[in-house]
Parts: structure tokens; sequence; C-alpha cells
């Protein structure tokens, strides 16, 4: 029954920064308007987006979190920056131009997206999104997802071991048989796991909504962590309106 | 007096037509601890289920202090049985001790100070309070079995249900939970297979099987009654004497 310990989510930096203390639901609705100022800029405005990114990295100063850690977890991005730099060689002006609108687009939502999760935890982010009303049902669902993730690792593990030490050795493409059905019997269990555990939860009172214990976030609170999409909003209104 | 728990004529049939429950007659007085005993698959859990109307009886009745197991009643019931489920992992599925206690009492209607001291309460009748921030993934299989309990415990019950409690738990986490249950004065009923240990803390036994109960009275008599346990595919465990 030990299932496997912390240290799986690669995404978060632990910190105890004033961009680490915002309320989670903050810290969401700033990202995605960032986000679509970003979007929303026009791709000739070259400077705006350098502006952009000198406000991702102020962000990352004040949460304390070193430039390599977003540096590596973007390597995500790679597929994207190779079809952007394809871009020029097959439509010439027009397509580096639009090569640079992926690529500096990509670029920008990325880091912002890891920052966000770099200084909120998942379970922050869930009560962030009910603070913000996401629908009952999809909250719950992440919640269990988060919950039952490792479980279900540690399970899929257990199986494996259990065929390995029958002398299991799938290396070439005809043995991934077994394999294949210790993925089916691994759908099942979770199944069988997902009506028990929903029989527990209705044990015990559950009605389709989740407890919500958190607090409301403060007018002040929200300005503060608001602040990124005031700059946003600023580096898009100079873009767009000054010639 | 008004019984804790009065069954009558209970039978149920699974939908796929396998009849579970042939007609259950029991009645628990207040305080009482009552161990359901009977080998696989002879209706304890299908029973178990019954007692908080996750199951709907297909012919009897069922009353819990006195209130009717029925549709309109069914929040009321689920707070007033207590149901731990076998495998703690079904039971916990929250990020923490602490929110996995309070679920069930902010289902039914507990906030703020109100809860907390409640969450505080429960866990200290398990003597897990130091955990109240630990995820349950990172508990040993009785420390999670005694959070499973005190989950419960939170809704304050009137009867606890326990589905084989001792089941999966190395001999010092099954004396710490026998003890742990000695010490709540609550009334019990157990359903298990695990004879000392209804031995141990339940005066009284019920003998089920083929969906029937077969034998009601003192654990020590029918655990003593050799030919009685043989016709129902149980047994002492080797080396066990009742002195």
């Amino acid at each position: 029954m030990s299932a496997g310990h912390a240290g799986t989510n690669v995404l978060h930096h632990p910190g105890d920064s004033p961009v680490h203390r915002l309320p989670p639901q903050v810290k969401i609705v700033a990202a995605l308007l960032t986000v679509i100022g970003v979007v929303a800029t026009p791709r000739e405005e070259f400077w705006a987006f350098g502006g952009y990114l000198v406000l991702v990295v102020t962000v990352w100063r004040m949460a304390r979190v070193p430039v390599s850690h977003f540096a590596k977890r973007a390597l995500i991005e790679v597929p994207f920056v190779v079809i952007a730099l394809l871009m020029p060689l097959l439509g010439g002006a027009a397509g580096a131009l639009a090569g640079w609108n992926i690529l500096a687009k990509g670029t920008l939502g990325v880091l912002t997206s890891l920052t966000l999760a770099a200084t909120t935890t998942p379970r922050e982010l869930i009560v962030g999104l009910q603070r913000l009303r996401t629908p009952a049902m999809l909250t719950t669902i992440a919640t269990l997802m988060l919950r039952y993730l490792e479980v279900i690792a540690a399970e899929a593990r257990r199986m494996r071991l259990a065929r390995i030490s029958r002398g299991h050795d799938p290396r070439f493409l005809w043995q991934v048989g077994a394999t294949a059905r210790g993925i089916g019997a691994l759908f099942i269990r979770s199944y069988e796991r997902g009506e028990r555990v929903h029989l527990a939860m209705v044990s015990r009172g559950w009605r389709g909504a989740m407890p919500d214990r958190g607090v409301a976030a403060s007018p002040a609170t929200w300005l503060a962590g608001l602040t990124p999409v005031l700059v946003t909003a600023a580096v898009l209104g100079t873009a767009v309106l000054v010639p | 007096m008004t019984p804790a728990l009065l069954v009558k004529g209970l039978a149920f049939a699974y939908p796929d037509g396998h009849q579970a429950l042939y007609g259950i007659d029991l009645r628990v007085e207040p305080g009482e601890r009552v161990a359901v005993l009977g080998p696989n698959g002879a209706g304890k859990t299908t029973l178990a289920l019954h007692l908080n109307g996750v199951h709907t009886a297909g012919a009897g009745t069922i009353e819990v202090a006195g209130l009717p197991v029925t549709k309109v009643n069914l929040h009321e019931i689920r707070r007033r049985v207590g149901l731990v489920f076998q495998d703690p992992d079904d039971q916990l599925f929250m990020q923490t001790v602490g929110e996995d206690v309070a679920f069930g009492p902010a289902n039914f209607g507990l906030k703020g100070a109100e809860l907390d001291a409640r969450v505080h309460q429960a866990l200290a009748a398990v003597g897990m309070t130091d955990h109240i921030d630990r995820s349950p993934l990172h508990l040993s299989g009785g420390q999670r079995r005694r959070v499973a309990l005190a989950t419960v415990l939170a809704c304050d019950p009137e009867i606890l249900v326990l589905d084989e409690p001792s089941a999966n738990l190395e001999p010092v986490a099954r004396r710490e939970l026998a003890e742990v249950l000695l010490s709540l004065g609550r009334t019990t009923l157990m359903v298990t297979h695990d004879l000392p240990y209804a031995l141990q803390l339940c005066p009284r036994s019920v003998l089920i099987d083929d969906g029937v109960v077969v034998a009601d009275g003192p654990t020590g008599d029918l655990l003593a009654d050799s030919e009685l346990l043989a016709a129902h595919r149980l047994e002492l465990p080797f080396g066990f004497r009742l002195d």
C-alpha cells in the first residue's frame, strides 16, 4: 500500500514570496489576461514583446524562482520553435514574420503558464478555479485526478514488477501483448476504484459539490495581483494606439 | 427504548439477478458492539451498504435510531450511519488529512470554527492530530485506517459501521485500532471474518450466510461452536484457543 512519495510535481517551485502568497484565483486571472494581451499585440511591434519579457522576468525576480527553472521546462516548446524557424524558408519575408509571431507569442505564453505553475501548487490551482466559479464537476474531477494519479501509478508499478518477476521482458514489438493487457486490467481496476470512491463520498453526504473552505480575496489583493496585467494593457495600448 | 438499528425482513438482489440477501432481521441497541460474521460472499458488505441507503432494499425495512431509511431521509440517514470502507484509499480522497476529515461534516452543514473543532475532535479521538496537514498518501496503513475512521467520526454518527477494519493491518496497527474503537463507546457494527478481532471487540455476534442470519448470540459462544463455524466456512486461526 505504500504509494509513491512527494516530489512528483516538477512544475512547482516551493517558496514563500509575495507571488507565492497571492490567492490562486488572482494568479489564474492575471495569467489568463496577460496571455490574452500578448496574443492581441500586433506582431510588427517588436519592442512590445521585449516589454512583456521584462515583465515576466520581473515577476520571476519577485517570486525568487531562478531563470534556469523556467529555461529547462520551456523546452516543451521546441517543436513549435522548429516550425517557426522553418517558416522563413518556406514563405520568405511574410513567412519570417509569421514564424516570429508564433515564436514570440508561444514563448511568452509558455513562460506565463510556467510562472503560474511554479508559484501555485496544483491543489491551490483547483481551489482558485473553484472560487472563480468553475463548474463543480470539473473541479471535483481535477481533485480526484490529483489524489489518485499517484495511487494508480503505484498500482501500475506493482503490476509491472509482478510481470517482470514472472520473467516478462518485452524487448520486441510482438511481446507487448502482456503490457497491453496489463493496461487494460489497470483501467478496470481504476474504474472499480472510482465506483468505490464515489460510494464513500456519497456515504459522507456528498451531493455533487465540494465544500469550499476558502476565503475571498480583498480588492487590494486583486489590484496587487493584477499589476502585471495593467502593465501588459499599457504596453498593448501603446503598441496599438501610438503610430 | 428506540433501538439504534432495526432491520426487518431485508431482501436484495443485484441488477444482474444475483440475490444477495434473503430476509435479514437484526436489532442493535444503543451502545452495543456487534460483529457481523460470515464467509466471503455471504452478503455482509451488501448489508452494510443498505444501512446508509447506498443500496435500496428490495423488500423489508431499516430504521436508524427510529428514522426509516427512505429517499426523503437519505441525507440525515447518511449522517447517522458512519460507514468506514475496507480500503482507506477509497475513503481518503482529499489532498490533506484535515480536508478529508472536514469533508463529511461540511457536507452536513458545519462551517468555520465549529467545523474546525469537529475535525480536531475526530482526529484526537484516533490519535492523529499531528498529521492534520499531511497527505493521506504518506501515511502508513494503520494510520490511514485511523484517519478513515476519523472522517466518519467527524460526522458524529449514531452508529459506526466498519467493513473489515482489520484487513491488511500489521499486528501493532491492529491492536492500536482496537484500542481506539474500544475507547469510542459508540454503537458499532463490525463486518469481518477476523474471528479473534470480533471476540476482542464485540460482545455479541451475528453470523450471516447465503443472505440470512444463521446465528445470533454472545461472540464467545458462537466461536466455541466449531460445527457451526465449519458449516459456514469459518474457522479460528491456527493455534488460537478460546479460554
